[in-house]
């Protein structure tokens, strides 16, 4: 491995500045490992079709309480946002970041023509297509495509899973799945492998491809688990899957990696019964771990830098069901975190639920304007090249 | 350089059934491709055996009700279709676990591949298990017969019926799924019809439905008996005047044979050879037995340009591994991990379009977990990786609860190999020329790994020992990943 001149010289420091440097002085060293400015999305996606409803809650709007006469989240038990909107009573510390003016909520985003299939519907939003168009490609995986000419490692953008989405395949380039960087390190440190791949003359395209993906999967094997051990950070973070992963998204956005985009995934939202329950439980898992993840940013000065965002393959209907439980729906709210946001709150109308489209709320903004506006403001992107069509811009950035 | 028999046969059996067995293996040096490609086709000529795991629900529950307006009443009881929805789901796993033993024991190894093929052709994901195995028989059934005969028995199928909303699609209120996907993915492709024609189209197939027994019905009061134009024809078609015209325009054959030529041949398409092909196949009234002989009796087809350069798929990955190394699994659970963890999961394509294919399986994690296959099936390794939830299978089940009990139960052994028979298979072979003749036997490239590397690895204790070695670590290389 080749270790950049920047990293071997914190490597080197950290070991001596641990032994001799007094303590007070070892706190000026953490800022100054960044870069700031260096722009990171991370996205968070609701598997299962998470209830936005009972997520950001009308709690003035009387049809709400009349189409959902046990799952109704009432006003009193809510996180009042202001005199017509609550937070669903397991979100204690978006109420915080709202508080403090770094989070933004857009109502009714969606797509025309919704499908209600949980797999179609993710491909939908993963692929930035029409619902009626069949596209291989996901948004993210076509970013690094633009971005990405020449690049030796796909640590560009990462997800932390076991298999990567199609969000993060592009034409030419793909992004990197794994689980933990140790897991990855290990897998991927097969002697035979490397000496094989060590071995390859480069010849048939194909052939070359596969060797291509290996080959930079394992630098960057190496490259991650170095990385995510520069800056062990001392927060801690909560015991549970999205603790770990926004732990080490956390260890790797304070080193020096040039990664733009993480991906993780929280599920399953498929709440057909006993809906409470199980928002609640994934809701406080998201919660704790967004609470860490947030204030580990700020006390390193990164949490300008960092927008999260989440979605959700659709929203749920908005009567609920027999089984205390709602159905498969149409249009949903996003969240967006970050230090660095141009425009806080509740950003549009909630909800019309005078207007359905049978039973389903109307999308107001298409996602793809959303994803337009992260390409082009955030990541500096040619979003028109990347979606293939010009959508116009948003303005929470 | 001229490509060897052994190479010729072995590309054969790859792209037209699931790669090599073990005990036919030692005979590919000696025999022609010509011989092999007529066996092919006779072991395929048998009538086909069902895949059946599950009744019709409509017979099985309903206690001697016969009529379909009653049983549809009936099937609306919430704890019947829960009953229900869980028993699809473990009739799918079966489905899939049948399917894959076929594609890996079966003779009928030309049908079995052409049905992988139309699977992902004619993709299509069913809720319900009873729907999704009688659409697998339509294809198995005529996967070498004719493509009219199958479009029009697919397109009638309650399972695509259902999944393309054809249901729904009334004179009232036109939809337009079926119509739409059946020009752009099952016959013709984009670009060669207009949007009007799909909304004729979509006029046409109203009244297509199904009943509560899953047959085929035409609601005739839902069908639109108006004057339609469709490909600048004027009538008063109907659903099967729109397929038959489908099948007339030669684009259909264009656009099949083109398709084919990319899965079985060359992603890379010579359009002389295509060409030839789809005139051919329009000429002999689209019979996929005769495209077939078309293309693996040519000479162009042996070429060494078409072999070695095609990434397996998933499924035929694991078929073939377990065709060259027979093995008893001793637990199905790891064969559905194994696709999940790669990408294809039988009966679930991830939309109506089917697999992408080529280099669309690999990225990095799928690319590693393939290679370490060999590693996990042979030496008994844990299966240590976690598959992405599925919401429209597993219904807001908790995700992580079921794959841990899943990770649970590939715990402690996936398959056990019979080694003898893959000893046997280079028993006259002299040990100078093992190493040479392993390769040749296991990978398909131009590309190959040199001896100096695997002398590292390959254990030389004994002949066995040699061998299994030599086998394990050539599946374990990206050159395995081709056909």
């Amino acid at each position: 491995m080749v270790i950049k001149r920047k990293e071997f010289l914190q490597i080197g420091s950290l070991a001596t500045a641990s032994l001799m440097m007094p303590k007070f002085l070892k706190a000026f060293e953490k800022p100054m490992m960044v870069p700031p400015g260096n722009k990171v999305v991370v996205v968070i996606q609701f598997s299962g079709g998470n209830d936005g409803l009972n997520t950001v809650i009308p709690v003035r709007n009387d049809i709400y309480y009349r189409e959902r006469p046990k799952l109704g989240i009432v006003k009193d038990k809510s996180l009042l946002l202001t005199d017509e909107v609550g937070l669903n009573p397991a979100l204690e510390a978006f109420k915080g970041l709202y508080d403090d003016g770094s989070l933004a909520i857009m109502n009714s985003v969606g797509y025309p023509n919704p499908d209600r299939s949980h797999f179609r519907s993710m491909d939908i939003w993963h692929s930035a297509s029409e619902s009626n168009e069949y596209v291989n490609t996901g948004w993210l995986g076509r970013y690094l495509d633009a971005q990405c000419k020449g690049c030796d490692k796909p640590t560009q953008a990462m997800e932390l899973d076991d298999v990567l989405s199609l969000a993060l395949k592009g034409e030419e380039n793909k992004g990197l799945a794994f689980k933990d960087p140790k897991k990855l390190y290990n897998t991927s440190n097969g002697h035979f492998i490397k000496d094989v791949n060590a071995d390859h003359k480069p010849g048939e395209e194909t052939i070359d491809y596969l060797y291509k993906t290996m080959s930079a999967t394992l630098s960057s094997a190496d490259y991650i688990y170095q990385q995510s051990k520069v800056h062990p950070t001392s927060q801690t973070y909560p015991n549970t899957g999205m603790g770990k992963d926004l732990k080490t998204i956390a260890s790797l956005i304070m080193s020096d990696i040039n990664t733009k985009v993480y991906y993780v995934s929280l599920g399953s939202f498929d709440t057909h019964v006993n809906q409470d329950n199980q928002q609640k439980r994934l809701f406080t898992e998201l919660n704790d771990a967004v609470k860490a993840f947030t204030s580990d940013l700020k006390s390193n000065g990164r949490f300008n830098d960092v927008l999260m965002m989440t979605f959700s393959e659709f929203g749920r209907r908005v009567t609920q069901n027999a089984s205390n439980g709602t159905d498969h729906g149409t249009a949903n709210n996003m969240f967006f975190i970050s230090g660095g946001l141009k425009e806080k709150g509740v950003l549009n109308a909630m909800p019309d639920l005078t207007d359905l489209n049978d039973g389903d709320l109307k999308h107001k903004v298409d996602f793809k304007n959303v994803y337009a506006t992260v390409l082009n403001k955030w990541l500096a992107a040619d979003d028109k090249m990347i979606l293939g069509n010009k959508f116009s811009y948003l303005n929470f950035i | 350089m001229s490509v060897s028999n052994r190479t010729k046969n072995q590309h054969l059996l790859w792209r037209s059934a699931f790669g090599p067995m073990a005990e036919n293996v030692a005979s590919l040096d000696t025999m022609s491709p010509k011989i092999l490609w007529p066996l092919l086709v006779k072991t395929s000529a048998k009538p086909v055996v069902k895949i059946e795991v599950t009744k019709n629900p409509a017979d099985e529950y309903m206690m001697g009700v016969t009529d379909p307006k009653e049983i549809q009443k009936k099937l609306q009881d919430p704890a019947l279709r829960k009953k229900l929805r869980e028993q699809s789901r473990d009739d799918l796993k079966m489905m899939n676990i049948r399917w894959l033993e076929m594609m890996v024991n079966s003779e009928a190894q030309l049908r079995e591949k052409m049905s992988l093929f139309w699977h992902g052709h004619f993709a299509c994901r069913s809720q319900n298990s009873f729907f999704a195995q009688e659409l697998l028989q339509i294809i198995r059934t005529n996967a070498l017969g004719n493509f009219g005969d199958m479009l029009k028995a697919v397109s009638k199928s309650p399972a695509m019926l259902a999944f393309l909303n054809n249901q729904q699609n009334k004179k009232s209120h036109p939809n337009e799924n079926f119509a739409r996907e059946v020009m752009e993915l099952f016959t013709m492709s984009r670009g060669n019809y207009t949007e009007n024609d799909v909304k004729e189209a979509a006029r046409a197939f109203t009244g297509w439905g199904f009943n509560a027994k899953g047959e085929f019905m035409f609601r005739k009061n839902q069908h639109d008996t108006g004057s339609k134009t469709f490909l600048g024809k004027t009538g008063n078609f109907d659903g099967d005047d729109i397929l038959n015209m489908l099948l007339e325009d030669k684009q259909t054959a264009n656009y099949i044979s083109k398709k084919i030529y990319r899965y079985f041949v060359n992603e890379d398409v010579d359009e002389k050879n295509q060409q030839w092909l789809s005139s051919r196949f329009y000429i002999n009234n689209y019979d996929i037995s005769k495209l077939l002989e078309d293309i693996y009796s040519s000479d162009w087809f042996y070429e060494e340009k078409n072999i070695g350069n095609k990434i397996k798929s998933p499924v035929e990955l694991l078929a073939g591994i377990r065709r060259l190394l027979p093995m008893q699994m001793e637990n199905d659970q790891s064969q559905l991990l194994f696709q999940r963890g790669l990408g294809q999961v039988l009966f679930y394509p991830p939309n109506v379009a089917g697999w992408p294919g080529g280099k669309s399986w690999i990225d990095s994690s799928s690319l590693m977990l393939r290679l370490r296959i060999p590693q996990i099936l042979t030496a008994n390794e844990v299966m240590d990786i976690m598959p992405k939830a599925d919401d429209d299978v597993m219904m807001g089940q908790m995700m992580e609860a079921a794959a841990k009990k899943l990770r649970d139960t590939v715990k402690g052994g996936t398959a056990s190999i019979e080694w003898i028979a893959v000893n046997k298979i280079f028993e006259k072979t002299s040990r100078e020329k093992l190493l040479e003749n392993i390769a040749d036997t296991v990978l398909q490239t131009k590309s190959q790994v040199s001896n100096a590397v695997l002398d590292k690895y390959i254990n030389t204790a004994s002949r066995e020992n040699y061998i299994k070695s030599t086998v394990v670590n050539l599946m374990a290389t990206p050159e395995y990943q081709l056909c």
